[in-house]
């Protein structure tokens, strides 16, 4: 790896491999910086693992991406801009607080949580044994994130509003999950109960953002990855 | 030919798990093959999650047991397919987890539902009034839980 960046002949398959890829390793690095900074002892623990898991996921995914485009995982993660990105925004938002960053490890949970239901049965076996593994891990985070929000919503004053502002934030990022509006009214199925139980109301959608899937990212995207590639951009091929 | 295969296999059968030592990797299923390819003896281990942090360790530990046993050269293959899960561990496996102090999985693998599990067996009295503290453990495979009867906090293997 003695180069600084790549470029890439995306393929139908390898773009979505990387879709996925990115938004795992986007939204890990994300739950990765709560370390050190989590309210509670388990929760210190149950964020990184989340995090280990999200990583995890995404080098499986480069990995494959990586046996089509002639990369190594490495290269895919390190040795691309900004805008050879695939993930959606909300992966790349700001922790906030830790109502914002369970808000959205919830609304993002019950989307990959169908994705890789439903990626079980494709012909592309490569594929479907990453979602058999994935999907696993993805319903422990679903289910930590439901169990936070509803004990933040039905919690205390203070908690409630600021679990409220946090999906109110968060709701015009979601329609870039989905591509079709089956796949919506599926996640809305799995999301809607949880923030009922959670005495929070359900934000109406409205206009949404998007750009991320094309590479038009937020700004917040730069910077996090100018953290996270800044050693082996420096210093083409460093090992240890 | 057929004996070396069997001797490697042997070998890395009792290549311990870093982060539960009491187990090896074939008490856990993640031990899929060894077999020979041009020349080569090429053993097939599985990850339990994905990010699991011990495989590196793993394959390093394969390959340092099998050269010290004169075995080369040797490549280690981390395969996807099938999916590892709880149900590849083996009965000796659940038994060593469980003298060890960790809760072993319930068989089956499926799907839970969103909320609510059954109770977990404390390792240590057995009693079954126990409660869950966090799913996320100490590593990426336990989970955390208490015993109401004899107090002591212990791991759980988590279902997978």
């Amino acid at each position: 790896m003695t180069t600084t960046s790549i470029t890439l002949h995306e393929t139908p398959r390898v773009r979505r491999l990387l879709s996925l890829a990115d938004d795992a390793l986007i939204l890990g690095h994300r739950t990765s910086e709560w370390a050190g900074h989590a309210p509670l002892l388990e929760e210190e623990l149950a964020l990184a693992n989340i995090a280990l898991d999200l990583i995890g996921q995404a080098r499986a995914l480069y990995a494959e991406a990586g046996n089509e485009s002639g990369h190594t995982e490495d290269q895919l993660a390190y040795l691309r801009d900004p805008q050879q990105f695939r993930n959606a925004l909300i992966m790349e938002l700001p922790n906030g607080d830790f109502a914002f960053t369970i808000a959205r490890l919830l609304l993002v949970s019950a989307a990959s949580d169908l994705v890789w239901q439903t990626t079980l049965d494709e012909p592309d076996r490569a594929l479907a044994a990453i979602a058999a593994k994935a999907g696993k891990e993805t319903a422990y985070h679903l289910r930590h994130a439901a169990e936070w929000l509803i004990r933040l919503g039905d919690g205390t004053d203070e908690s409630h509003q600021r679990a409220q502002s946090a999906i109110d934030r968060l709701w015009p990022y979601t329609g870039e999950l989905f591509a079709t509006s089956a796949e919506r009214d599926a996640w809305n199925a799995v999301v809607e109960p949880i923030v009922t139980r959670a005495t929070l109301q359900r934000p109406a959608d409205g206009w949404m953002q998007s750009g991320g899937r094309s590479g038009r990212h937020t700004e917040h995207l730069g910077h996090l990855l100018a953290e996270m590639q800044v050693l082996p951009r420096t210093y083409p091929g460093a090992i240890w | 030919m057929v004996d070396r295969i069997a001797h490697a296999r042997a070998i890395a059968s009792r290549v311990a798990d870093p982060e539960i030592p009491a187990l090896t990797i074939e008490d856990l299923g993640i031990l899929r093959d060894v077999a020979l390819a041009d020349g080569v003896i090429e053993v097939a281990i599985t990850p339990t999650y994905m990010g699991c942090p011990a495989m590196n360790m793993i394959a390093l530990e394969i390959e340092t047991d099998l050269a010290a046993a004169g075995i080369a050269p040797v490549r280690v293959r981390l395969v996807m397919t099938p999916a590892w899960t709880t149900d590849w561990m083996n009965e000796a496996g659940r038994r060593k987890l469980l003298a060890y102090g960790i809760a072993p999985p319930p068989p089956g693998s499926g799907r839970r539902a969103l909320f609510g599990d059954p109770a977990v067996a404390c390792p240590r009295c057995g009693s079954v009034l126990t409660e869950t503290i966090s799913a996320f453990g100490s590593t990426a495979c336990k989970s955390l839980h208490r015993c109401r009867d004899c107090r002591e906090p212990f791991d759980a293997f988590k279902c997978h």
